[in-house]
């Protein structure tokens, strides 16, 4: 899924490569790129599922706007994930519905 | 609260461009963007620019976004990333998202160039995952290397359409078909030649009327549509594939100016609710001007042009600049406006914004 030798763009450059977590699995992705694109290139498709009808959603804006890529980001639902930059050991879940409730620290 | 004479809502060209200007003759400037990198739409685009030199005809928007950071550091001019301004109140005042802490910050003159969103078209099967908008294709493929799909169909054949499509290819992908309910292509021929030279089908009077697949897109269906851009049943064409890319259209990101009250117009041909403002882009509030997409939607290097002139009305109001050396500057800028305002394309967004500037002189 990554393009290794862009036409115009070359390669890209991205950070250290850093492992993370989905729903139990591990996987690697590249430092401060957007979780979103991490997932991407693991294949992962679908972000959350929706609160009434259960309906699949993924990426759909890509520039933090629409919230179609919210996920559960180490604990904290709602979190845009096309925006939201991939840390080292983050541990990103499915979003269902409204996501776990959480208490306030 | 902290003080500044001129804020910009915005890291894009238009924003970038008039914080530039303003920086040059004098005026201290403050620049939020949500993102965490400044360039807005910029560093997405990938292909050459068309116009005059002056324009930058022969570079590609990446290489005119750095520009502008260079310039911009150069000038002083500081660019507060990760912010997100959530609302413009009386006199000016702003209250600013900055990671997970809120400011105020208040600003003599405050420029609102904060671009356009993407349009959505309904059809059954429109949510599921995999139906992304043609922009988000592009942030995708040319700023993270990724390729959105495999195989794609692109909805829309204005320039945004050609230009992604034409992206997508270079990216790798596939690209079916691209499909538009007008009769004609939309965008420029130059752009639209390019897709065709791959061996992309174009599907003119066809609508995506289904999506097809379980948990993300598997297939995509599309119609011919009669005179009134309805479905014509018997003509259904199904498409294996795993994206649809949507391109049909923008429209001005104005919530910050609604806030405001500003006065607002309709007009089709620059994306719908488009802010009234005068010929130095301050609108129907004193003190607030906008520039860019958030102004009317156009391309970028009007925003850029806009962006300078906005820059030059907030120096000169803040009396950076006398009143000759301002309108000498300004009409070159006037000037430059002038090819890329014309032909086939532009004529239309000069006449709407030239309706504009009348409807603020009442
Ligand atoms: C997806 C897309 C692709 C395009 N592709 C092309 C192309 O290939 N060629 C072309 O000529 N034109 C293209 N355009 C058209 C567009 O007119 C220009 O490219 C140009 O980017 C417009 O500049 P701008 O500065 O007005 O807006 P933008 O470049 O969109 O910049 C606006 C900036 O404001 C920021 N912002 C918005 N709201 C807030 C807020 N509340 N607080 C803080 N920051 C905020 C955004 O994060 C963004 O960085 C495209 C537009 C879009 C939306
Ligand atoms: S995809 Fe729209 S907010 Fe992330």
């Amino acid at each position: 899924m990554r393009i290794d030798d862009h036409p115009i763009l070359g390669t890209f450059e991205k950070g250290q490569k850093v492992s993370f977590v989905f729903d139990d699995k591990a996987m690697e992705g590249f430092e401060g790129e957007p979780i979103a694109v991490a997932l991407r290139s693991n294949g992962v498709k679908i972000h959350r599922y929706t609160m009434r009808r259960n309906q699949p959603r993924g990426i759909f804006c890509a520039i933090g706007r629409c919230t179609d890529c919210i996920m559960v980001v180490d604990g904290t639902p709602n979190v845009r994930t096309c925006v939201e930059p991939l840390q080292k050991g983050s541990v990103i879940q499915t979003q269902v519905g409204a996501g776990p409730e959480v208490t306030r620290k | 609260m902290r003080r500044c004479e001129m804020i910009s809502v915005g890291a894009g060209p238009a924003g970038l461009a008039a914080a530039t200007e303003a920086a040059r003759n004098g005026v201290e400037v403050l620049v939020f963007d949500e993102n965490d990198r400044p360039g807005g739409q910029l560093f997405k685009q990938i292909h050459k620019f068309f116009g005059s030199e002056e324009h930058h005809a022969k570079e590609r928007g990446f290489d005119i976004g750095y520009g502008f950071l260079e310039e911009a550091e150069k000038l002083g001019v500081e660019v507060s990333l990760s912010s997100v301004v959530m609302g413009i109140y009386e006199n000016r005042t702003m209250n600013v998202l900055i990671r997970d802490r809120i400011e105020q910050v208040r600003a003599e003159k405050i420029l609102v160039a904060t671009g356009a969103s993407e349009n959505m078209i309904p059809f059954p099967g429109w949510t599921l995952p995999g139906i992304i908008g043609a922009g988000a294709a592009q942030t995708i493929a040319n700023i993270h290397g990724i390729k959105p799909g495999e195989n794609l169909l692109m909805v829309g054949s204005g320039n945004v359409g050609l230009v992604v499509a034409y992206q997508m290819l270079q990216a790798g992908c596939q690209v079916s078909a691209i499909i538009d309910a007008a009769p004609r292509i939309g965008g420029y021929e130059v752009h639209a030649a390019k897709v065709a030279r791959y061996g992309v089908p174009f599907f003119m009077s066809h609508t995506i009327t289904e999506a097809g697949g379980e948990k993300w897109i598997e297939s995509a269906t599309i119609s011919q549509v009669d005179k009134e851009w309805k479905p014509i049943p018997g003509t259904e064409k199904k498409f294996e594939l795993d994206t649809v890319c949507i391109a049909v259209g923008l429209n001005p990101m104005t919530q910050l100016l609604d806030m405001l009250s500003c006065k607002m117009v309709p007009v089709p041909s620059l994306g719908g609710r488009v802010p009234a403002h005068d010929l130095g882009q301050e609108t129907s509030i004193p003190g607030i001007y906008v520039a860019g997409d958030s102004s009317g939607i156009e391309e970028a290097s009007t925003a850029i042009i806009e962006g300078r002139i906005a820059g030059l009305a907030i120096a000169h109001s803040l009396g950076y600049i006398d009143d000759s050396s301002f309108l000498e500057q300004r009409d070159r800028q006037f000037k430059s406006m002038v090819g890329l305002r014309s032909g086939s394309h532009g004529e239309a967004r000069k006449i709407a914004k030239e309706y504009i500037n009348a409807v603020m002189k009442g």
